[in-house]
């Protein structure tokens, strides 16, 4: 009896993995799916933090992915070892503060270590030739396949074709001739693909799959690490980043406001980790305060805050200030006027 | 068989699913575990992520924005 070959896959959610995986095991391969979370991920569920989304599928699109294929799912957290990639990345950075290169490098390596560690045979992602402007280029493929350590164990179904065969091509576990020579950034092929398989649902997602390509995001992620003088991070910083309106009026402290009770529900979870502030006099949000605030300054969030509660336009409110220690206290002040709140204080 | 509980409150998809993954590996065929949460997404992922590799929802839960997932785990 032959040897079950088998493959695992980089699983983002997205269309092309899914196909990808798909072109594979319809050629007898056993496959399983591996998704790495950054930290950065998009997710329905981050947006659904808030109210307004309500409405939006909460799924998981890789796991969704993985159950509509019938294929086993690792998720693996990756948010320490990531920040190597994200602080100090060799290949440098795409339009914001996306390290698309050195992350699918660093992704590509990983799902080595995972292919030898349960003796797998080889890798598949979804890449396209010509689709990403930063990673998925004829250039960068090689790059990808020789820094990864991976070589000729990674197969891009989608695009094989247009490149030169590897190991489980020239060894007959699989057929080139059934893989594809997709290339650039139409999804009409992708689509086309889908609809013989019979994947009527997929996730389209706009903007990609990472946060580091919005530029709203990189840029507060920005004024996170010069505000603190280092890069580093946790996983609350970026998770917050995502939340609410970050205001900074000064390098000490950031004024993070929730725009809708979702958001507020949110961010009480970090009550205990941060000074926080609301309205007691007049209905409005939760603040929370990163940094270190002078007594004027802290005097200062509290009048942006009232800024957005239902006292915005009285003479006085009372705002209930909480320290790091749980202790609560109640400044009495008037809120910011909408011209004295600058624009440039908005990250 | 035994019972074990799981705090995953405050994180967001994928931690959940993560932190529930990671700790069934720990775990016996038979075992139930409750997975306590925050993100109402988990009530998608946490199911999904069971059918995906063979374990048993036994009960979904939801008190005042917290919602737990009580599983048994499978072969």
């Amino acid at each position: 009896m032959s040897k079950q070959i088998k493959a695992v896959s980089l699983i983002s959610g997205g269309l092309d993995s899914m196909l990808a995986t798909k072109a594979i095991m319809e050629q007898g391969v056993h496959v399983e799916g591996i998704n790495f979370f950054t930290g950065f991920c998009v997710e329905g569920h981050t947006h659904a933090i808030r109210q307004k989304d309500k409405e939006k599928p909460k799924r998981n699109n890789s796991l969704w992915v993985a159950e509509t294929l019938g294929i086993k799912l690792h998720i693996i957290d990756i948010i320490e070892e990531y920040k190597d990639v994200l602080i100090n990345p060799k290949h440098g950075y795409g339009a914001h503060m996306n390290p698309c290169l050195d992350c699918k490098i660093f992704m590509v390596n990983k799902a080595k270590q995972w292919m030898e560690e349960n003796d797998f045979d080889f890798i598949i992602t979804g890449e396209v030739m010509g689709q990403r402007p930063m990673s998925q280029r004829k250039a960068t493929m090689p790059i990808i396949a020789a820094q990864s350590g991976a070589d000729d164990r990674l197969v891009r179904p989608l695009c094989a074709q247009s490149l030169p065969a590897t190991l489980p091509e020239r060894e007959g576990w699989i057929d080139r001739n059934k893989l594809f020579d997709f290339s650039g950034r139409s999804r009409k092929p992708q689509m086309a693909l889908a609809e013989q398989y019979g994947l009527e649902d997929y996730s389209q997602p706009a903007g990609g799959c990472c946060f580091l390509t919005d530029e709203s995001y990189s840029a507060k992620l920005v004024d996170l690490w010069k505000a603190r003088g280092t890069k580093d991070y946790e996983l609350d910083d970026v998770m917050l980043l995502k939340v609410g309106r970050h205001i900074r009026p000064s390098q000490n402290f950031k004024v993070i406001v929730a725009r809708e009770d979702g958001e507020g529900r949110f961010l009480q979870g970090y009550k205990n980790n941060y000074i926080n502030m609301n309205c007691a006099s007049h209905r409005g949000p939760l603040a929370l305060i990163d940094g270190d605030p002078s007594a004027e300054e802290l005097h200062l969030a509290a009048q942006i805050v009232a800024r957005y509660g239902q006292g915005r336009d009285a003479e006085q409110v009372d705002i209930l200030v909480r320290d790091l220690a749980g202790n609560e206290s109640t400044l009495q002040i008037k809120p910011l006027a909408k011209d004295e709140l600058p624009q440039e204080w908005f990250v | 068989m035994s019972q074990y509980e799981l705090d995953a409150r405050r994180l967001l998809c994928p931690m959940p699913v993560i932190r529930t993954q990671d700790k069934v590996k720990q775990l016996q065929k038979d075992d139930v575990l409750s997975v306590i949460c925050t993100d109402p997404g988990v009530l998608q992922d946490i199911p999904a992520w069971c059918r995906i590799n063979g374990h048993k929802v036994l009960e979904t839960q939801t008190n005042d924005y917290e919602y737990i997932i009580t599983l048994e785990v499978g072969e």
